[in-house]
């Protein structure tokens, strides 16, 4: 039971550490700018002024965007960034096999496009 | 004779030898996370699958065209203001989220309350947008199975009810994965939503109640605001897949 106590103090003790008031608003500003650049981005950029084009170019941006913000949400807000690497690494790692589902079902994707472009199967058309 | 200690005998001190938590966690908070990867794969294969769909299927529902009303403003040609506006909502509860653990951290019961209404004021806020643009799309004709153009079967009515959704061409079978998806998704994220304003609900009953001020630590406020942050998380990859790209 001491244990379990000496580990909650210390715990407590470490997040005061690592998140205050002052930081909790400077992430909540970098969310936003984030949030605000993707809806510049997908209003003004290809809507208003069509500068940018929807493509893989595009996509490429917003994932990388998302992926930053998805950043920000896990290390400061869920505050694993605190914690210890050993933790990270265990919470971390498995994210490979998303990848590698990825990887899967985009090749998958890729062969399906295929058959639908050259077997068109449009039932109404 | 000797008071060597041999190999074996010898304490070991590593973080993984015993007698001390090596990722100096508490085990409801380590649960919690190990939940959330799960969780995390759930909502992976669900927009992995998406992404599969949109990518083998020849033509696309455009997300300009479908998501464009603003709800009592705009009818029509607002794209991605009102889920802007959800996702502020969302984005802006996540952070009173924090303001209710940091304001735990102080032992200040008065402040844990008052940023666990604003949350739960968020979270409320949120699943009411998302109904609102539920009943806007299945007044559209979409929902779970169907799509604007199921029950007709003149091709000239078909391609009447489809075409405003559409830039390129248009396909049945690509509205109707499109409305199953965007339906089971999104409302599985809703369902989270709302079982995190749950929990939400019920630790600030506890805060109330001083369960915790008698406990001497607000932790429990930290596992169900990892739970919400999780919930935040989720919401912008949706937000990318399905509205952005």
């Amino acid at each position: 039971m001491s244990n379990h106590d000496h580990i909650e103090s210390h715990d407590a003790h470490a997040h005061g550490e690592g998140m205050d008031k002052k930081r909790i608003w400077s992430v909540f500003f970098i969310l936003l700018a984030l949030t605000a650049l993707e809806f510049l981005i997908a209003l003004g950029f290809v809507h208003h002024w069509g500068i940018l084009h929807k493509g893989t170019m595009l996509n490429v941006i917003y994932i990388v965007l998302t992926l930053v913000k998805a950043f920000y949400i896990v290390a400061f807000f869920m505050h694993l960034k605190f914690e210890k690497s050993g933790f990270i690494l265990t919470v971390g790692i498995v994210f490979l096999f998303i990848i590698y589902f990825i990887v899967l079902m985009m090749i998958e994707g890729g062969h399906l496009h295929d058959s639908f472009t050259h077997q068109p199967i449009f039932p109404h058309k | 004779m000797s008071t060597t200690v041999s190999q074996l005998d010898k304490v070991k001190e590593g973080p993984w030898s015993g007698g001390k938590s090596p990722w100096n966690l508490e085990y409801g908070k380590i649960m919690m996370w190990f939940f959330l990867v799960s969780d995390a794969f759930t909502f992976s294969a669900f927009l992995i699958y998406y992404g599969a769909q949109k990518y083998a299927q020849p033509t696309w529902i455009d997300a300009d065209k479908i998501f464009q009303s603003i709800p009592g403003i705009a009818e029509s040609g607002q794209p991605l203001v009102f889920v802007g506006i959800m996702t502020f909502i969302l984005i802006m509860s996540s952070v009173t989220m924090v303001l209710a653990v940091e304001a735990g951290h102080r032992n200040s019961k008065q402040e844990v309350v008052k940023w666990m209404l604003w949350t739960i004021l968020g979270g409320l806020m949120f699943v009411g947008c998302q109904a609102i643009e539920w009943s806007h799309l299945h007044h559209q004709g979409f929902w779970f199975g169907r799509n604007p153009a199921t029950g007709l079967t003149d091709p000239n009515a078909i391609i009447e009810a489809l075409q405003p959704y559409f830039t390129k061409e248009i396909s049945y079978t690509a509205a109707l994965q499109f409305s199953n998806l965007f339906f089971t998704i999104t409302g599985f994220h809703g369902f989270h939503v709302s079982i995190g304003i749950l929990l939400n609900i019920i630790v600030l009953c506890m805060t109330l109640n001083n369960t915790f001020e008698n406990r001497g630590s607000y932790l429990m406020i930290e596992k169900v605001g990892l739970y919400w942050h999780f919930v935040d998380l989720v919401w912008v990859f949706v937000f990318t897949f399905f509205y952005l790209i």
